[in-house]
């Protein structure tokens, strides 16, 4: 994936952010959300292996081999973080506690199922917190491309294994913000310069079009 | 009256081959590595590994991977070690992937005395095969078993003569569940320090639950 696209995803999706609240970044793609934080708001970030208030890496030399991200990578603690372990983690996460959560996506359906997790016979690499956090965020916003390899990633039903039966909140890619509903998805916004016809030509799944669809605005 | 430690390789030799051993640590943040290395040098076998994840090819928990110490694994990510996936799909290592939050509540339930948790994490994937589901005020959750191991192997930031622990950041993750839902629990710590150092409430687990720390290296 292009950065142009990585970076159109992240900044519509710290749009989503809002103050004061709890929020799981998975890893990869959606760490970058971290980077576009709207000024004037504060998140509380929570890493599934045990904190809440992590900051940036430090400085080179020294790391603390006891602080570090899900994915193993040194962070810093911010002025009052707090650490517990993974019970209470996943309290959090699975208790109504976290306000939002951001992951990457494999492929998405019609009715909003992810699959995010395995594709049989290719790639077992586990779920980890992905299952727990689809059955507990309040909010679960899939951060992804829109097509890989040629193939959309919006598909009419899943073909992977899904990640939750709960569908998601919100689909953010490089073409286009969708809304699964009761009736389907909402195309709700398109990227810059892209048009409806060019989401709905690069979407697999049939979209619902309620009027104007606006471009999306994005963090600065 | 104080306790006595014990050298990690008889800690090694506690741990029998074909044992259920639950391992702290998160990408191998948190996982007594002495210990790990003393299973290593005895060349123990056909061990059930009950963790987060197998870390990677060389570190912590995944030096048992290297070193064929282990037949099955119960964890909820293998993704960052491709010798577990290699072994894996070679059918030398049986995975039994389990949610992470599902993973840390089977521990504890275990341990508390409960014998599984209801939970909505898995329903309606793959992880609901052979369990039943329960709907319960118009909610549907799996029932999860309790997840018991012969031996804890647990590590500590601070330890005090009478085994009472302490973690440190996110090395914490697994070790407190893990250390009533073992038979045998044995611990490591960064730090082994007297009575009374460790304030009652910073002791996050009592020594009374702990079999055997090992002592510091020499």
């Amino acid at each position: 994936m292009s950065m142009e696209a990585k970076e159109i995803i992240a900044r519509r999706v710290a749009l989503e952010l809002r103050d004061n609240t709890l929020v799981n970044l998975g890893i990869g793609l959606p760490t970058l959300v971290a980077r576009y934080i709207p000024p004037g708001i504060r998140v509380h970030f929570q890493s599934e292996n045990g904190i809440i208030g992590f900051g940036a890496p430090p400085p080179e030399g020294m790391e603390d081999p006891n602080l570090t991200d899900a994915g193993g990578g040194f962070i810093s603690a911010m002025p009052g973080a707090a650490s517990f372990d993974s019970a209470m983690s996943f309290m959090l996460i699975r208790g109504g506690h976290l306000d939002m959560t951001v992951l990457g996506g494999l492929q998405v359906d019609a009715r909003g199922q992810l699959a995010n997790w395995m594709v049989p016979g290719k790639l077992v690499p586990g779920m980890g917190g992905a299952m727990d956090l689809v059955a507990g965020a309040r909010r679960v916003v899939v951060a992804m491309q829109h097509v890989a390899k040629g193939e959309s990633k919006i598909v009419p039903e899943l073909t992977l294994p899904p990640t939750a039966a709960r569908p998601v909140t919100l689909v953010v890619t490089d073409l286009a913000v969708l809304e699964p509903s009761a009736q389907g998805l909402i195309l709700k916004e398109r990227a810059p310069g892209v048009s409806v016809e060019a989401v709905r030509a690069a979407t697999a799944a049939p979209l619902i079009i309620l009027g104007d669809v606006p471009e999306m605005a994005l963090t600065p | 009256m104080h306790r006595k430690a014990i050298s990690a390789a008889e800690a090694a030799a506690l741990i029998t081959d074909g044992s259920s051993v639950m391992f702290g640590g998160f990408m191998g943040v948190g996982t007594p590595t002495r210990i790990v290395d003393a299973l290593v040098a005895r060349g123990a076998r056909n061990l059930t590994i009950i963790g987060n994840d197998t870390a990677r090819p060389g570190v912590a928990i995944g030096k048992l991977i290297d070193a064929g110490c282990v037949a099955k694994c119960i964890v909820s990510h293998i993704g960052t070690n491709p010798i577990t996936q290699k072994k894996m799909i070679a059918g030398e290592i049986e995975v039994d992937l389990v949610p992470q939050g599902t993973l840390a509540e089977r521990i504890r339930a275990a341990g508390a005395g409960l014998g599984g948790v209801l939970t909505p994490t898995g329903v309606g994937t793959r992880v609901d095969e052979g369990k039943q589901v329960i709907e319960l005020e118009g909610q549907s959750f799996l029932l999860e078993k309790a997840l018991p191991a012969d031996v804890a192997i647990i590590l500590a930031h601070e330890a005090d003569y009478n085994f009472n622990l302490t973690y440190r950041l996110t090395a914490t993750n697994f070790n407190p569940v893990m250390a009533l839902a073992a038979k045998l629990v044995i611990a490591e710590a960064g730090e082994i320090v007297p009575v009374g150092v460790i304030p009652p409430d910073a002791v996050r687990t009592p020594g009374i639950l702990v079999t055997h720390l090992v002592e510091r290296p020499r």
